[in-house]
């Protein structure tokens, strides 16, 4: 019984997803359509089907980097809202370094020296926030979220100016060379190796976060900055690395839009995923492994979205509204724990009370036997 | 005697804990009535359930003969029921007037500053405080602004009173006019509920008292039939002898060696004042004052916490002024055991275990090339928590569900296990209960025969007095002078931490 | 550029410009004010304001009446700052997620919605608005007279919130209440003050002058709805409340700096139309940040911004 309880409020987060589609149906009825066709058309599309799967890691990639993203700085207490801009700023350098550097390395080498060279872009990204935040105590939030739009922009007036593809009707860059795009996980779709590597990615960090000492300071920053300067940990130093290796996380799902599927820079080429990345991190809750799956599922909502629109004609941003739902009732169920809750409370008083009629019974039978005894 | 204010067999319950057992209290109109009990007797949970914070589980309230229910402190205020709670509820930022009627007027067009500044200095005047009513309180001394907390009470005709702890953040020279203000307020017929842990205090001031322990009453009597002693048994359950056996010291050389030390606090104003003392090894120097006169920043300053602006810190004559934390605490073998335990000497989200290699963390054996070893981490933790006595479930849980003792009991345990040569320990004893503290202070104890230089910061004087072989006295940031044990009168000690130098006192 | 300066029209109608372009944020500024000064973080102006143009939009679609617009975007901004009240002040959700959640619903939500409201003519119709009125005398004042007094109702309206939320914060009990409960809500509380219901009122408030500003982008800038057309002014805004130091006057001064800057940029890329507009773009977000970061003294937020408030025990 408590532990079933329990579990309910485990699965909180599943309960909000769940609580999330049933208003999110209230809007496709808006629409004029059948809310259970229509996420039928949804999931069916994003997870059962062979095109439409493919289509779900390819959104997977970039939610799912940009998921860590943003969840590896939240470690160290910092709300890094500025994945969409690193994610421009690493497209940015990869691009950079898949056109201009002279292709005589063999193609997989490349491919490190542009993911490298977008790390380094998404890190350049996050080190400015990062280093304002911890030296000049500037709020990370409000800067990350200005910078989004400084790197969208940067990126818009490179491929409209210096890189600009020569006769290209709109802004984009050349074409990078075939060699250097990222190998297909499954024939014939275009889903690409970048989901692979940012599951590589989401161990490494749990792995870190559990079994490291980076990963432990980490927390205790995150937790009780107070405590962590006694333990002689460099708070100052730790902010910035949160979030300059969150920023190159970011970048990296740059770069691999890039690499993996765009194989030009395109002006405005991220559909949101630095923002999908703070819901990813929030659902999972800064759990690595959970990024993944809440990038999974979260890819297939998007992904699913075409597939419901091509079949039911729900438009896509009634998914983008759902997504909104999905944060908004996830972050509430976070107020809801077990601990705190009427019923453990209820539970915990029943403990008590049951101590008491014990002690009381004690104390009856000790009477009693007094009262035998002379 | 008609009673004022009628608790009668009150119980509040927090989870397994009884805060409060049928507890039972009754003020005459007029009188200092004293609430004496120790740290967690459930003093502070009856004050809060009487200006209605909190809920009782059962048991009532009356004032004047008549039963009545407290929701919030709305309510209390509206029978006339007026709190100044230890830690004041003031905010910084406003004025005087500002705070004093704040939640007085829930609506209208204009604030009436004022008229209610006229009517504050009227008030101020009737009974002896000089308060200027536009000067934003986080510019007034403590004294000060536990007038403004009394002077709040009575702009809304508050006639029960009940003062938390109240003399905690006075210095010895303001107590004195504290005490006649509360005659002043007792002629004015005002009802005075004064708690506290100090017995002279309540042999001075009250006329009646109510001794609290574990939740429970002990006793309820007049202060002119009792006595210290009688008080301090219904107090503590037992004859008060602290079970500390205080050796002949040996000490040797100086180890901990400070010179000229400067600093400034968390509000960027000068908060230490060319510090300068040693403290030798196998000598527990005691620094003695109010508190926020300097001694936070000085342990700080010298665990490395906190930057210094000129001055020297030598520890066996090497010198650590520009060392970092870290090298302080293990090349240094400086051992600092902070004053808030939850925030800065633990992580109370992390398990005890980690807690206990907090400040070792990427060190051997617990972590190779960054990899934390979780067997030596647990085996270091069983070890420690078995020689400490540590009272918990598992080295895995988590520092936030440990009693107040045993916390301190982690860090002193992780503080003393790396051999320090120096110990700085800042109010170790804060909020423990009896046998925790003797606990606390043998295993001082125990380190001063081992050769440690301690510093020992407190600002409970009793403490002080029982351990420390010289005792520091600090004012504004100053140190006023350094006394023998034998030389350490109340009087002196008192005039010290007011601010007077050694020669003048 | 230089001529800017030297001739009264061209200035006053650089001015202007700018005045014109920091309306939308000096509403969402005021609104952010507001609710921090409560204690509560407001990230999600941008969402709200976005609602509020919504709102405005939908309003005046079906009414003919600006009038009606006004008043429904500013509900549409109340709405979507219950949800931020909810997940805050009654639920103690991280201040900061519960902004990002309603940006991003609010994002979804105004897009899908003005699909279905105004069937794919939203970015062809073209709503009524308000257009610019002098007012006689004030008027003839020279350069500053047409900035300030040659604009339309909502610029005026402006004007008074600024100057009605200053004397509301500073000289009455209800401002004495806002700053004591975001600066220690456990002092407000001893002290009678009812701090949940303070911080609702606050939160609320500040969504509707969000939806003010909202409303001013549809009614008096582009005279339609277009998705996501708050486009980071909400950000803004959270920059120009710091550099304002949670006085309303000083964000409103805040608001005026980054008009200016707007203003010049758009400028800027009109004179030099050979480089990619978007080098001009960034200008207002770099100055935000620059702004932030050289702020003469470190500005103090109110004591308890952020933290959720919760008797103890109960």
């Amino acid at each position: 019984m408590l532990a079933a309880l329990r579990a309910v409020y485990l699965l909180k987060g599943v309960w909000a997803i769940l609580a999330a589609l049933l208003v999110g149906s209230i809007l496709i009825r808006l629409g004029d359509s059948n809310p259970i066709e229509a996420y039928q058309a949804l999931f069916t599309g994003a997870f059962f089907e062979y095109h439409g799967f493919a289509t779900t890691l390819v959104k997977m990639s970039p939610m799912l980097l940009a998921g860590l993203a943003v969840a590896l700085p939240l470690r160290a207490g910092q709300f890094n809202i500025g994945a969409e801009g690193q994610i421009y700023l690493g497209a940015l350098f990869a691009t950079w370094a898949a056109l201009y550097l002279p292709d005589v390395l063999p193609g997989w080498l490349h491919i490190i020296i542009c993911s490298l060279a977008g790390m380094i872009g998404g890190g350049l990204w996050g080190l400015i926030p990062g280093y304002l935040k911890a030296v000049h105590n500037v709020n990370e939030v409000i800067v990350t979220l200005l910078m989004n739009y400084i790197g969208i922009n940067l990126v818009s007036y490179f491929v409209s100016g210096p890189m600009l593809a020569e006769g290209a009707p709109y802004p984009y860059s050349d074409e990078i060379r075939e060699a250097l795009w990222l190998p297909y996980i499954l024939p014939g779709t275009d889903a690409h190796l970048g989901v692979v590597i940012g599951i590589i990615f989401a161990i490494v960090l749990y792995y870190v976060f559990k079994r490291t000492s980076v990963g432990l300071s980490l927390a205790t920053v995150g937790h009780n900055p107070a405590a962590a300067r006694y333990a002689g940990m460099s708070v100052r130093r730790h902010i910035i690395l949160s979030l300059v290796l969150g920023g190159a996380l970011a970048g990296l799902a740059g770069t691999y839009e890039v690499l993996g599927l765009k194989y030009r820079l395109f002006h405005m080429f991220s559909a949101g995923y630095g923002f999908d990345g703070i819901v990813v991190a929030l659902l999972a809750e800064g759990n690595p492994l959970l990024v993944a799956a809440a990038a999974l599922f979260l890819g297939g909502l998007r992904s699913g979205a075409n597939i419901m629109q091509r079949a039911v004609g729900v438009p896509t941003t009634a998914v983008e509204a759902i997504q909104g739902l999905v944060v908004i009732f996830v972050a509430a169920s976070v107020a809801f724990r077990y601990e705190s809750s009427y019923l453990a409370a209820a539970w915990r008083r029943r403990k008590v009370m049951d101590a008491a009629l014990a002690a009381e019974r004690r104390e009856a039978q000790d009477k009693a036997e007094e009262a035998k005894q002379p | 005697m008609e009673h004022h204010l009628v608790v009668d067999c009150v119980t509040k319950t927090f989870g397994d804990l009884k805060a409060n057992d049928a507890v039972s209290l009754h003020a005459r109109k007029g009188s200092v009535h004293a609430v004496l009990g120790e740290n967690g007797a459930g003093k502070t949970t009856l004050m809060n359930i009487l200006y209605g914070l909190y809920h009782p589980d059962a048991g009532r309230i009356l004032i004047g003969g008549r039963e009545i229910a407290i929701d919030n402190p709305r309510d209390a205020l509206t029978h006339g029921i007026g709190m100044v709670h230890q830690h004041f509820m003031l905010i910084g930022p406003l004025t005087v007037t500002e705070n004093v009627i704040l939640g007085l007027e829930q609506s209208g067009l204009r604030l009436g500053l004022s008229e209610h500044a006229e009517r504050l200095i009227e008030l101020s005047q009737s009974f002896g405080f000089d308060i200027e009513p536009s000067e934003p309180v986080w510019n007034l001394p403590m004294g000060m602004q536990q007038r403004v907390e009394i002077l709040k009470l009575l702009h809304r005709n508050a006639d029960i009173l009940i003062l938390d702890e109240p003399t905690s953040v006075l210095t010895p020279s303001e107590t004195g006019p504290f005490f006649e203000v509360l005659s002043r307020l007792k002629e004015a017929g005002k009802t005075i509920l004064f708690i506290t842990h100090k017995l002279e205090e309540v042999m001075a001031v009250a006329d009646d008292v109510t001794v609290m322990r574990d939740g429970r009453v002990t006793a309820e009597l007049k202060t002119s039939e009792t006595n210290p002693r009688e008080l301090a048994r219904l107090m503590v359950g037992r004859d008060v002898v602290f079970d500390i056996s205080r050796p002949q010291g040996h000490f040797g050389d100086a180890k901990l060696t400070v010179e000229g030390l400067r600093a400034r606090n968390d509000r960027g104003l000068p908060g230490l004042d060319d510090v300068g003392f040693e403290v030798r090894a196998g000598e527990i120097l005691g620094i003695a004052g109010v508190d926020g006169n300097g001694q936070a920043e000085l342990a700080e300053v010298i665990a490395g916490l906190r930057p210094i602006e000129a001055g020297r810190i030598l520890v066996g004559g090497a010198d650590a002024t520009q060392a970092s934390v870290a090298e302080r605490k293990h090349g240094f073998k400086i051992g600092y055991v902070p004053e808030d335990r939850q925030v800065v000497g633990l992580d109370l989200n992390h398990s005890v275990a980690f807690n206990l290699i907090l400040r070792s963390l990427g060190r051997l054996p617990f972590s190779r090339f960054g990899i934390l070893d979780f067997k030596a981490i647990r085996a270091h933790a069983e070890r420690l928590v078995e020689r400490y006595d540590v009272r918990l479930q598992g080295v895995d849980q988590e520092a936030r569900f440990l009693s107040g003792g045993n916390q301190q009991k982690v860090i002193l345990a992780r503080e003393i296990e790396d051999d320090p040569e120096v110990l700085i320990v800042a109010q170790p004893c804060k909020g423990l209960d009896v046998g925790a503290i003797e606990f606390v202070q043998n295993t001082l104890l125990k380190q001063r025969e081992k050769g440690v230089a301690i510093l020992y910061i407190s600002t409970e004087l009793e403490h002080i007095m029982a351990i420390c072989d010289r005792i520091a006295v600090m004012s504004r940031g100053r140190i006023t002078g350094i006394l023998a044990p034998e030389e350490a009168t109340p009087e002196r000690l008192g005039m010290l931490m007011a601010g007077a130098t050694a020669d003048a006192a | 550029m230089m001529e800017i300066l030297l001739d009264p029209t061209m200035l006053s109608d650089f001015l202007s410009t700018s005045l014109r372009l920091s309306i939308p944020i000096v509403f969402a500024a005021l609104g952010g004010v507001l609710s921090e000064r409560a204690g509560v973080y407001n990230i999600g102006l941008e969402g709200m304001m976005l609602a509020g143009a919504f709102g405005a939009a939908v309003g005046t679609f079906f009414t003919g009446e600006p009038f009606f617009g006004v008043i429904s975007g500013m509900f549409a901004g109340a709405l979507t700052a219950v949800v931020l009240a909810i997940l805050a002040v009654s639920l103690g959700v991280n201040q900061i997620v519960a902004g990002i959640a309603i940006n991003m619903f609010s994002i979804g939500v105004t897009a899908f919605l003005s699909r279905i409201v105004f069937s794919g003519q939203a970015n062809t119709m073209t709503l009524p608005g308000y257009k610019a009125f002098a007012i006689p005398g004030l008027v003839a004042i020279p350069v500053i007279g047409p900035v300030l007094f040659q604009q339309d109702a909502l610029v005026y309206l402006m004007y008074a919130t600024v100057l009605l939320l200053f004397y509301l914060m500073f000289y009455t009990p209800w401002g004495l209440n806002i700053r004591a409960v975001g600066e220690n809500p456990r002092a407000a509380d001893t002290a009678g003050v009812r701090v949940n219901m303070v911080r609702y009122i606050c939160v609320l408030g500040s969504g509707a002058l969000a939806g003010l500003g909202g409303c001013y982008l549809v009614l008096s800038h582009v005279f339609l709805f277009s998705e996501h057309m708050s486009a980071g002014k909400g950000f803004i805004a959270l920059a120009a409340i710091i550099l304002g130091r949670w006085n309303p006057v000083g964000a409103l001064f805040a608001c005026l700096l980054f008009g200016l800057f707007d203003a010049l940029q758009l400028r800027l890329q009109f004179a030099n139309p050979e480089v990619p507009y978007q080098a001009f773009v960034i200008l207002p977000y770099v100055v935000s940040i620059l702004a932030l970061v050289g702020l003469i003294g470190k500005p103090r937020p109110p004591g308890a911004v952020g933290l959720p408030y919760r008797r103890e025990g109960k």
